[in-house]
């Protein structure tokens, strides 16, 4: 991702803001500014999402990019936010922690970097919420 | 007056024994743990560095008080293990906070006292009245090169400060400080890992800034030791605190509940804000505590606590993990798993 991308997405990435429809009440993660249930008559407003959610599915990755090679096998799954929106995120845990329903919390975390010398993306991942 | 509207602590949840660092090095392991009184220490995990750990930090304060965040208009984060060489950890925290644009920001290095020095540096913009809320961190993710003595003790963890005038819940009743060019320990720019003078650099270095830092503060207030409910050392091993606050006449209960050093390792930059946030975590209204920071080149920051009755009822501590509650739940690493979660053996 370039620098300027993923520059644009700080909010969204830091602080998990996306955007909720006043007309029909859904909300979006990432944030959209079309509402594609309402449509014309949707009306956008960003929220804050709590950071607070669970386990829809998951999956555990055994082979990873060289970027995530150091941290496999690792938890890839889809969360249910608890104000309604989906998203596909790291959760921070063991393999064997993990299952449906888990609830989970956000952190704040490390998500990649363009090499040794590059840019430090920093953003949004998920831990058991105990 | 002047104080600590709310706090944060955060403590990464993997630990390694001094023990298995020592059978790695063929090294003699209860003597390592007897001589530096530590047993094990915090790692942080693939994904996290001083900037999560200072985030983490300063949003545990947040969550135990409802401060207006538009209000907050410095962040500084002492560190010696900023993310970058060139941009700052402080922008990272003000944008995670939701403290930006509108804030100043800078990073500070101090060798271990960086994190007390932007707690001064916050006070005078307070006091001053230029702004209404600062935020100080002290965060690190130490590092000590494989097999050095060092690496028995570099840890990792954080601890955030939101410093203001109304109603704090400890009134900073004074600090003062003692510095001088004197080269205990040292970096390099560009190299990996510290030097230090060894053994012997203990008496220039931690003993005569935070003891001469500590009598100066004492000093100033018309105080005794005995006066003080709680006090908080800089705590590069258990022994150095523990002997400096002997011959000033503290006592072992006294320097107990911020004596995390044993069971952390060493958090530089995070190491006196986290015993202090342990100590926060019990305090009463009326406690008074005393805190004396060091940082190696050298110089050591003093600091007169007064605990004020907002501690019950401005701030809800049970709304962010206690320092004892993340000491607590830990996960132990082997070296070969630890080496992979600092880095050093590039895969
Ligand atoms: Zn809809
Ligand atoms: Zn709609």
């Amino acid at each position: 991702m370039t620098v300027a991308r993923f520059w644009r997405r700080i909010p969204q990435r830091y602080n998990l803001i996306g955007t909720k429809c006043e007309t029909c009440g859904h909300v979006f993660f990432p944030p959209r500014a079309f509402c594609p249930h309402c449509r014309r008559g949707g009306d956008l407003h960003e929220i804050q999402f709590s950071g607070k959610g669970k386990v829809l599915t998951f999956s555990i990755v055994h082979s990873a990019s060289d970027q995530y090679a150091e941290q496999k096998p690792y938890v890839l799954a889809i969360i249910e936010l608890e104000e309604g929106a989906r998203m596909t995120t790291h959760i921070v845990c063991e393999p064997d922690e993990v299952y449906i329903g888990m609830p989970v919390k956000s952190v704040f975390r490390v998500l990649d970097a363009e090499g040794a010398d590059g840019v430090i993306h920093y953003g949004t991942k998920f831990v058991p919420d105990e | 007056m002047v104080g600590i509207i709310t706090y944060g602590a955060y403590i990464p949840r993997y630990r390694i024994k001094v023990e298995e660092i020592a059978r790695v090095w063929g090294a003699n392991a209860a003597e390592i743990s007897g001589g530096l009184g530590v047993f094990e220490k915090a790692v942080p995990d693939y994904d996290e560095n001083t900037a999560t750990f200072a985030v983490e930090a300063a949003r545990a304060a947040l969550a135990r008080r409802s401060v207006d965040v538009s209000e907050i208009r410095a962040v500084y984060v002492g560190s010696e293990s900023h993310p970058y060489a060139v941009k700052p950890t402080a922008v990272t925290v003000g944008e995670a906070i939701g403290a930006t644009p509108v804030m100043t920001a800078a990073d500070y290095e101090f060798a271990c006292k960086a994190g007390t020095a932007a707690i001064q540096t916050s006070m005078g913009l307070v006091a001053s009245g230029m702004m209404k809320y600062a935020v100080a961190v002290g965060a690190d993710t130490a590092q000590g090169a494989p097999g050095d003595a060092l690496e028995y003790t570099a840890a990792a963890g954080g601890a955030a400060y939101v410093i203001g005038n109304d109603d704090p819940i400890a009134e900073i009743n004074e600090t003062c400080s003692f510095t001088s060019d004197t080269p205990d320990f040292w970096r390099r720019e560009g190299e990996d890992y510290p030097r230090h003078g060894g053994r012997f650099s203990g008496e220039p270095g931690y003993f005569k800034h935070v003891e001469s830092a500590a009598k100066m503060m004492m000093e100033r207030r018309g105080t005794r030791p005995s006066d003080y409910d709680y006090a908080v050392f800089h705590q590069p091993n258990a022994k150095f605190p523990q002997k400096a606050a002997k011959s000033l006449g503290f006592t072992a209960e006294q320097i107990k509940p911020g004596l995390l050093v044993p069971r952390l390792g060493n958090t530089y930059s995070g190491a006196v804000p986290l015993g202090l946030a342990a100590v926060l975590d019990i305090a009463k209204p009326g406690d008074r505590i005393f805190v004396t920071s060091y940082g190696s080149g050298a110089g050591s920051d003093s600091f007169d606590i007064t605990v004020t009755e907002a501690i019950l009822d401005k701030i809800d501590r049970s709304r962010a993990p206690s320092v004892e509650s993340m000491l607590n739940k830990k996960k132990y690493l082997d070296y070969a798993v630890y080496a992979r979660h600092k880095g050093k053996i590039k895969v």
